[in-house]
């Protein structure tokens, strides 16, 4: 099946790549600090990351206390609820999720991946982190600010968010989650110029696009669509400062609050959620293509079989990654619209679901007859294959109108978009930190602390949005402080919203136990090597691990391959690196 | 959105034809050794800058098209009376045009390597462009003084975030060419030299286009196409 071509070994001129003029730090503080080196942007990203998102973990905890013993705990009253129902949804998409995935692994992966040795831009990228760690850092002042943070849902739709019967809405909340998403949104511009450009300009020679890895066509296409759809969020952003602050009715109707008639009148409330979904629909698929695309990495490694489909799947990425910019209404299906638009957004989304399938049946076709490991990142590689599954499917269901009507604003929901949204991608971060942690850091990940973490992880997210659907099919509704005694919950639903609070706790706790073998390992874990997964892809080949500054010495890699040559007939080992011109058995080099 | 759509298809286009020279249907895992054809991964000519720099146009053009939706589906409303267009807009028009064509003519003269001349064409743009921003400013305090304020109708309210928003871009610009200008205030011209001055020269251009389609749209010319898109959409 794979042609090898007796020309393989040709010498290549190594000089044709020019070398770019990189950043050379001078003190302590420019290395490590105000570092414009894209790996130690990449952590400085990822640690933030995760430490921002474990505020909305125990803000998790703090809604479930709640939903599953309503009354026990009078510190949880329903404002302070709705502001952690906001904060929570908020910082996992935007703070955590987006910021992980392209500014952590973007920074990481792509100058190694493609053979570079930093982004385009460095100091630019400098920039994007420390506008993301201020964007959270305003974020985070919202609950030591008068009033708390805003309560009105991640979506915070107008009117409510900004009236006084909403938490924050007069106060500070409102105001630093609109000025904090503004900073995020200038901050990450300036890392997506990079993460474009450099994919574009700054592969290694022989690197052709169709050779990059699929986790790099992920990352790069999220990018793009980033770049599109964040304005979106923007611009719905400043026009509610302004509607906040000055006055004006953008998005502000008439409203009559406490008996007393607002000044803004005319406003449309239909424009804030158009803004908004336009932006919020791509965003889930810029949390989803770079985990697909690290899924398939991470697949075909540890199935040491090549990824089936390999110019199918980035077709799909990019037409998912196209499609996802006309489907934002589906939102929007009981706003009120146009039914022939419904018909319009439900056609589009369901025709999302065909190229997201091929995806799908490509992984499972990869793994058909490969050479399994069960390693940590294989197991949450096909944990992320079955809860995407899932959540596509209930996908299906609420992107038809009918269906959806009656289902909008339950708990269905809520399980349908932590299934795909949620558990799927936060199960392929934490199969590329097992992954890449060797790299990083040159030890492993502790095994048995992992193996615990993925099972409780795994089957405990099952536990709590499994019911979850079940709930929703009752009607019981989100965004409820307390169900109280209302005739069609019957007594079992309670009952089952505390079993899903005790799990969450356990989940919870099981991620604590992630993060204690991460510093762990530091110091701890088993010396990896530069190459402990036997994989082609070229941030395997750097000369140090973990990669110096500049990651390559003093030559360039150059690319004879693509990036999923494993088990090949009649070669040497089970995988040859990219940078390979031959089999790796030099006196049979000609034989094939 | 419909403004949005069209710009989206507009850089589809540009995505779908630069996808096109890209070998997307080649079939890498038989492509083993030298890759010797245009596009094996060799960079493009366009220096990295002037990519970033249209990368980069791109995102601000999504952020205006998204304005100008916002207020293509605001616009005519019951509540919504129109702004009148002061004539001192006609003037700052007029000025960013002559800035536009400065930085065009410093260009030039930086291609053909006339490090004088080029520092006077950019004099005379950074000059110009401070004459628009001065002018936008003025605009504000007619409007103001004749009572159409911010918050009193939405139609005021546009205007005012949209320019304000435009003319934040030219300030950021405005860092940029003086930047650029006082790096090559000795008069030498290098290829960094004419890459700068390209480059603003380039987002000149393209904030001088928007800076157009917006004062269209506030002089009204752009209601017929707004008609229209509303008429498609209901």
């Amino acid at each position: 099946m794979v042609d090898i071509r007796s020309g393989a070994s040709e010498a290549i001129p190594l000089a044709e790549v020019e070398d770019v003029e990189l950043y050379h730090p001078k003190s302590w503080w420019t290395h490590y600090v105000f570092s414009q080196d894209a790996k130690i942007i990449a952590i400085q990203y990822s640690m933030t990351a995760i430490a921002i998102g474990m505020v909305a973990l125990v803000l998790s905890w703090l809604m479930r206390l709640q939903l599953g013993f309503p009354g026990y705990f009078d510190f949880i009253d329903a404002d302070h609820y709705y502001q952690f129902i906001t904060m929570h949804g908020m910082i996992m998409v935007i703070y955590l999720l987006t910021a992980l995935f392209l500014g952590g692994f973007g920074n990481y992966l792509i100058p190694l991946m493609i053979g570079a040795r930093d982004m385009v831009f460095p100091y630019a990228n400098m920039l994007s982190y420390w506008l993301y760690l201020l964007a959270v850092l305003v974020l985070v002042s919202g609950f030591f600010l008068p009033g708390g943070p805003t309560g009105a849902g991640w979506t915070l739709y107008p009117p409510q968010a900004i009236l006084s019967g909403t938490p924050g809405g007069q106060d500070w909340g409102i105001l630093v989650m609109l000025f904090s998403l503004i900073l995020f949104i200038i901050g990450f511009t300036m890392g997506g110029l990079n993460y474009v450009v450099t994919v574009l300009q700054a592969r290694a020679r022989g690197m052709t696009l169709m050779r990059m890895p699929l986790t790099i066509w992920g990352i790069f296409t999220a990018t793009v669509m980033a770049l599109l759809a964040f304005p979106a969020l923007f611009v719905a952003c400043v026009m509610m400062l302004f509607d906040r602050l000055l006055g004006t009715s953008f998005f502000m109707p008439a409203i009559v609050e406490m008996g007393q008639q607002l000044q803004q009148s005319g406003g449309s409330p239909i424009l804030f959620q158009h803004l908004f979904w336009f932006f919020g629909h791509p965003e889930v698929y810029i949390v989803a293509l770079p985990a697909f695309g690290i899924v398939s990495d991470l697949i075909s490694t540890h199935a040491r079989k090549n990824i089936f489909g390999y110019r199918m799947m980035v077709w799909a990425i990019v037409i998912i990654g196209a499609l996802s910019f006309v489907v934002w209404a589906h939102h929007m299906y009981v706003s009120g619209m146009n039914p022939k638009f419904g018909f319009f957004f439900a056609t589009t989304t369901l025709i999302i679901a065909v190229p997201t399938a091929i995806k799908v049946y490509n992984w499972v076709l990869t793994l058909w007859r490969g050479d399994i490991h069960l390693t940590l990142p294989m197991l949450f590689a096909l944990a992320f294959i079955v809860t995407f599954v899932n959540g596509g499917l209930t996908g299906l269901f609420l992107g038809n109108v009918v269906v959806d009507v009656p289902l909008s604003d339950t708990m269905f929901v809520v399980a349908h978009f932590h299934m795909v949204m949620g558990v799927a991608p936060i199960m392929v971060v934490f199969g590329a930190i097992y992954h890449w942690y060797p790299k990083i850091t040159g030890r492993m990940l502790n095994e048995a602390m992992g193996q615990i973490h993925f099972w409780v992880t795994f089957l405990g997210a099952y536990l709590i949005f499994f019911p979850m659907h079940y709930l929703g099919l009752l009607g019981i509704p989100r965004r409820y402080h307390e169900l109280g005694e209302t005739a069609f919950i019957p007594e079992s639903a309670h009952t089952l919203n505390m079993f899903i609070s005790v799990m969450a706790l356990i989940v919870g706790a099981a991620q604590i136990l992630f993060l204690f073998n991460l510093a762990w390992s530091l110091k701890r874990g088993k010396p990896s090597g530069g190459n402990p997964w036997r994989a082609t892809t070229l941030e395997w080949q750097t000369p140090q691990t973990p990669p110096a500054h500049g990651n390559w010495g003093n030559e360039l890699p150059v690319v004879y391959r693509w990036a999923y040559d494993y088990s090949v007939p009649g070669a040497a080992e089970d995988f040859i690196p990219q940078n390979q011109p031959g089999l790796g058995m030099p006196t049979r080099e000609h034989a094939s | 959105m419909s403004v949005m759509l069209i710009f989206l298809a507009g850089i589809a286009a540009i995505v779908i034809w630069w996808m096109g020279q890209q070998r997307l249907t080649s079939r890498p895992w038989l492509e083993v050794g030298h890759v010797g054809h245009p596009g094996g991964g060799e960079r493009s000519p366009i220096p990295t800058a002037r990519i970033g720099l249209y990368v980069f146009l791109a995102v601000v053009g999504a952020l205006f098209s998204l304005f100008v939706s916002a207020y293509m589906m605001r616009v005519g409303t019951p509540d919504w009376w129109s702004t009148p267009i002061p004539r001192l807009l006609w003037l700052n028009t007029a000025s960013l045009i002559v800035s536009s064509a400065a930085m065009q003519w410093a260009k030039a003269e930086a291609q053909r390597g006339h490090g004088a001349t080029m520092r006077t064409g950019l004099l005379a743009a950074l000059a110009t462009a401070i004459l628009f921003l001065t002018g936008q400013i003025f605009a504000w305090r007619e409007l103001t003084q004749a009572g159409y304020v911010l918050a009193d109708n939405p139609a005021n309210s546009f205007f005012y975030v949209i320019t304000g928003m435009h003319g934040l871009h030219i300030v950021g610009g405005l860092i940029a060419l003086g930047r650029t200008t006082t790096r090559t205030w000795n008069g030498v011209v290098t290829d960094r030299t004419r890459l700068s001055v390209g480059l603003c020269a380039t987002y000149w251009h393209f904030m001088l286009i928007v800076w157009l389609i917006l004062f269209a749209l506030f002089a009204g010319w752009a209601n017929d196409f707004a008609d229209l898109c509303r008429q498609l959409l209901t």
